[in-house]
């Protein structure tokens, strides 16, 4: 149990999706104008992460790694897929937006009219295939942890987004040189904010 | 080469650069420019993946249902990606292990998206493959330039060999630590589209 806790911590506050590794910038940085819609993308990115990480997992674990297949019966014993990893988890990822986005509509037409657009889109955000993507290269042990780095991972790319687009509302007053504006002042501020992550590096769990 | 597809070629290095100006394709620049090594292979598979899965979506444009166009433009990508990442492995396995899971992520790096959407959904396979490469190239270039000022300040070596003289390490200099964070990738690409669009003021925007 411990160790859940200390993955999802890790994943919120160390291994910060956009601050440490990057991932999912580019609609970090397109959708990040206004709060209320950064919002709306965080939530979409968390749902889909807690649902395709695990799954990933158990395609990864019964289907892919050499030997996966065995319980298939003893010609399969050393088949090894682990090469098709990179379609399989996009496939998996298209397939459950696709049907979350479904799913979604059917049972609250609400929260489907708030994430609107964002949904189809996160398909191809690189923060999903990128958390199943390190969820192989990790080797969690079990399901809970593998649960717990999915959740992690997509609140803290919420965390990012929601706390850039406050700073951008707030910019919208300022004097920013104009060959600044836009796009410079945006990177320039993300990396400040990973500057102030960067204090939880220290953080030994 | 005629002087349309010259254009198309030369675009994407400034004016219609895919990292500074269209803002795509972040992810993978800023992660792998520590060291300029990664960088180079990076900016090569990026070509490869980029100029042949337009030029196979090209082939295929008028036979893909349109509500389906982006699972088969996901599947050409993949594929194209797997290819690569095995021949990484197979020649260059040290820096197939630097770049860890950037190889695999550019099966969803937009550039490669965004231009299978933009161009190469409607226009013939030739210029597709043309405007695959320009943008390759485009990309590359910007990772090329932040790695190596990346590489050079923060551990004085180029490609793995030492450029800054051990005479001013005994001087005094040090290497800047910051230049090695992820910090300094974001602050970096900042800077450079603050210069090109000081330069360039057509790129400057409004609000």
């Amino acid at each position: 149990m411990q160790e859940i806790i200390n993955i999802f911590v890790r994943s919120v506050f160390i291994d910060n999706m956009i601050f440490a590794f990057f991932l999912g910038m580019c609609s970090y940085l397109a959708v990040s104008k206004t709060v209320k819609t950064s919002i709306g993308l965080g939530i979409a990115v968390v749902f889909v992460q807690v649902i395709t990480v695990p799954v990933n997992y158990l395609l990864l674990k019964y289907v892919m790694k050499p030997g996966a297949l065995s319980w298939l019966g003893e010609t399969f014993q050393g088949v090894d897929l682990s090469f098709l990893s990179f379609m399989v988890f996009i496939a998996t990822i298209a397939a459950m937006v696709q049907l979350v986005e479904m799913i979604v509509e059917k049972f609250s037409p609400a929260l489907y009219n708030s994430l609107g657009i964002f949904l189809p889109l996160i398909a191809v955000n690189c923060a999903i295939l990128g958390g199943s993507l390190f969820m192989e290269q990790r080797e969690y042990e079990n399901i809970g942890q593998v649960l717990s780095w999915g959740l992690g991972s997509g609140f803290g790319w919420m965390l990012a987004i929601v706390s850039l687009a406050a700073i951008r509302e707030k910019m919208k007053y300022n004097q920013i040189p104009p060959a600044l504006k836009g796009m410079g002042i945006t990177f320039i501020v993300t990396g400040l904010m990973s500057i102030a992550f960067m204090s939880f590096l220290g953080i030994k769990i | 080469m005629s002087g349309k597809n010259f254009k198309m070629l030369s675009n994407p290095f400034n004016l219609q650069n895919p990292v500074t100006v269209q803002i795509l394709g972040i992810c993978s620049a800023l992660a792998v420019t520590v060291k300029l090594k990664p960088a180079i292979v990076m900016g090569l598979s990026v070509i490869v993946v980029t100029a042949f899965s337009n030029l196979v979506i090209s082939w295929m444009r008028n036979s893909i249902p349109p509500r389906i166009r982006i699972i088969v433009q996901l599947v050409v990508v993949a594929t194209m990606v797997i290819l690569v990442d095995q021949v990484l492995r197979a020649f260059v396995y040290d820096v197939s292990k630097q770049l860890s899971v950037y190889v695999g992520l550019i099966i969803t790096n937009c550039i490669i998206m965004g231009r299978l959407e933009a161009f190469a959904m409607g226009n013939k396979p030739w210029p597709s493959f043309i405007d695959g490469i320009g943008n390759g190239i485009g990309y590359a270039v910007i990772l090329i330039v932040v790695a190596t000022v990346r590489e050079l300040f923060g551990s004085g070596t180029l490609l793995g060999f030492k450029i800054v003289p051990q005479a001013f390490f005994d001087a005094g200099y040090v290497n800047n630590g910051m230049m090695i964070m992820p910090t300094m990738a974001l602050i970096l690409v900042g800077v450079i589209i603050w210069i090109q669009r000081s330069y360039f003021k057509q790129l400057n925007e409004k609000e």
